[in-house]
């Protein structure tokens, strides 16, 4: 035991052993499900890059190890709320229970976008990442496809009591992973979804709570494991931390 | 022990008197900020701490309802009596750093009246924007045509950063937040 402590003592010494992998993407004009103007305008998305896999929990052990006020015992409540990383054994060990290439999750907005900006990141926006979880292994945009939808509705379907998987799901085409059927993801922007309690009352009870064009109304009604993407992330707080919410980074070429 | 105790607890006392006291883990001001007001001058976000703030975030170029936020504020203002209302500041974040300027805001608070000391108009670097209205619970979103899409909401911070109360209730008078005020200001 004494020398199996020694030896893992040693690789965290060693550093993080491997960089963490970004994907390039194009960019382009991009029909979401949030229309950019509340109506019916796409997105445009800038060429950017996106981390291949989601953040573990031995990288987000490396992090807190290294900026020990994000460690659960040290990190302001403002910042992260009661059960941030509280599935870990200890404010800086996993336990048995917690396996280091599983995706972190019970992290953050906050935690999560200063660990992207440990590594000269940031979170991505939320069309960057619906339109990377667009694609699957061989279309950029598999949206239109019912079967598609249907094995990605699939994940929502899973009991939350049953233990995560680990990161490595198989590549989409531009060999990013686990986009889909994982986890639900952090993006930069969850504030900016604006998304109102019933958004088929554009002009009732919303009008108010929005300064500006109101509400969002949420576009193709097909699509839901994505809308339900959204819905989720508009009904956070910064500090909120979710069993089952992680995160990935993004870069800016 | 006793007289272990006694020199400890004193000295804890006297720890409080000539130390700052650490901000509360939920103070707004853990977070690390700079910002710049109406007449130019940068400054911490968390040397706002020490008095009772009414807060609220806002752009300038805004016609629709927004208008009706800093009516709010006033109306708010003006129904905490002399002389708790002196111990109030009012600050105003804008969501548009990039049209916000330190003249757009100083302009904009010469016309709506809102005067120095206690009111601050302010700006904050572009990247710092979004975490500011994360901290204070907003929501917004910039549209293709430059507008934004914003909550419109009030909020109360004690002394030290903690948010105590919060309205969305905009042209016209919340009592119960008004109720909080006075009772953050020591007024009732």
């Amino acid at each position: 035991m004494g020398k199996l402590s020694i030896l893992l003592f040693g690789m965290l010494l060693a550093g993080p052993a491997v960089a963490a992998n970004y994907a390039p993407l194009p960019g382009g004009t991009f029909k979401s499900v949030l229309p950019a103007d509340g109506k019916a305008a796409p997105a445009e998305i800038a060429a950017f890059q996106m981390r291949t896999e989601l953040v573990t929990n031995a990288e987000f052990l490396a992090f807190v190890n290294a900026h020990p006020q994000w460690r659960r015992d040290q990190v302001p409540a403002i910042f992260a709320d009661r059960r941030y990383l509280s599935h870990w054994a200890g404010p800086a060990t996993l336990g048995e229970d917690v396996l280091p290439d599983q995706p972190v999750t019970r992290v953050s907005w906050f935690a999560a976008q200063a660990f992207c900006e440990s590594e000269q990141a940031r979170l991505p926006t939320w069309y960057e990442w619906e339109y990377a979880a667009a694609a699957d292994s061989q279309r950029t945009d598999a949206r239109g496809d019912p079967q598609w939808r249907e094995s990605v509705l699939a994940w929502y379907g899973r009991p939350a009591n049953t233990p995560l998987p680990t990161v490595g799901g198989a590549p989409d085409v531009y060999g990013v992973r686990d986009l889909n059927g994982l986890v639900w993801e952090w993006v930069s922007d969850f504030n900016a979804l604006l998304v109102g309690a019933d958004s088929r009352d554009q002009d009732g009870a919303d009008k108010m709570k929005f300064c500006g064009a109101g509400a969002l109304s949420m576009q193709q009604k097909e699509n839901y494991a994505t809308l339900m993407r959204v819905a989720m992330l508009s009904s956070l707080k910064a500090s909120d931390t979710v069993t089952t919410m992680g995160f990935r980074c993004a870069r800016s070429p | 022990m006793k007289r272990l105790m006694i020199g400890m607890f004193f000295l804890l006392l006297v720890g409080q008197l000539f130390a700052a006291a650490p901000l509360p883990g939920d103070s707004v001001y853990q977070f690390d900020a700079k910002l710049t007001d109406q007449s130019g001058q940068t400054w911490p976000w968390s040397s706002r701490q020490g008095r009772v703030q009414l807060v609220t975030m806002f752009y300038t170029s805004c016609t629709m309802v927004c208008p009706m936020i800093v009516d709010t504020m006033k109306l708010t203002e003006k129904a905490v009596d002399e002389p708790a209302r002196d111990h109030l500041d009012l600050l105003m974040v804008s969501f548009d750093p990039e049209r916000d300027t330190v003249a757009a805001l100083h302009d904009y608070a010469a016309k709506r009246k809102l005067t120095s000391p206690h009111w601050t108009l302010a700006r904050t670097e572009p990247a710092e924007v979004r975490q500011l209205a994360a901290l204070l619970g907003l929501q917004y979103r910039e549209l293709p045509n430059g507008d934004f899409n914003h909550s419109s909401e009030l909020i109360l911070l004690d002394a030290e950063g903690r948010i105590l109360a919060r309205t969305n209730i905009i042209g016209r008078i919340d009592p119960a937040f008004v109720e909080e005020v006075r009772k953050a200001l020591g007024a009732s």
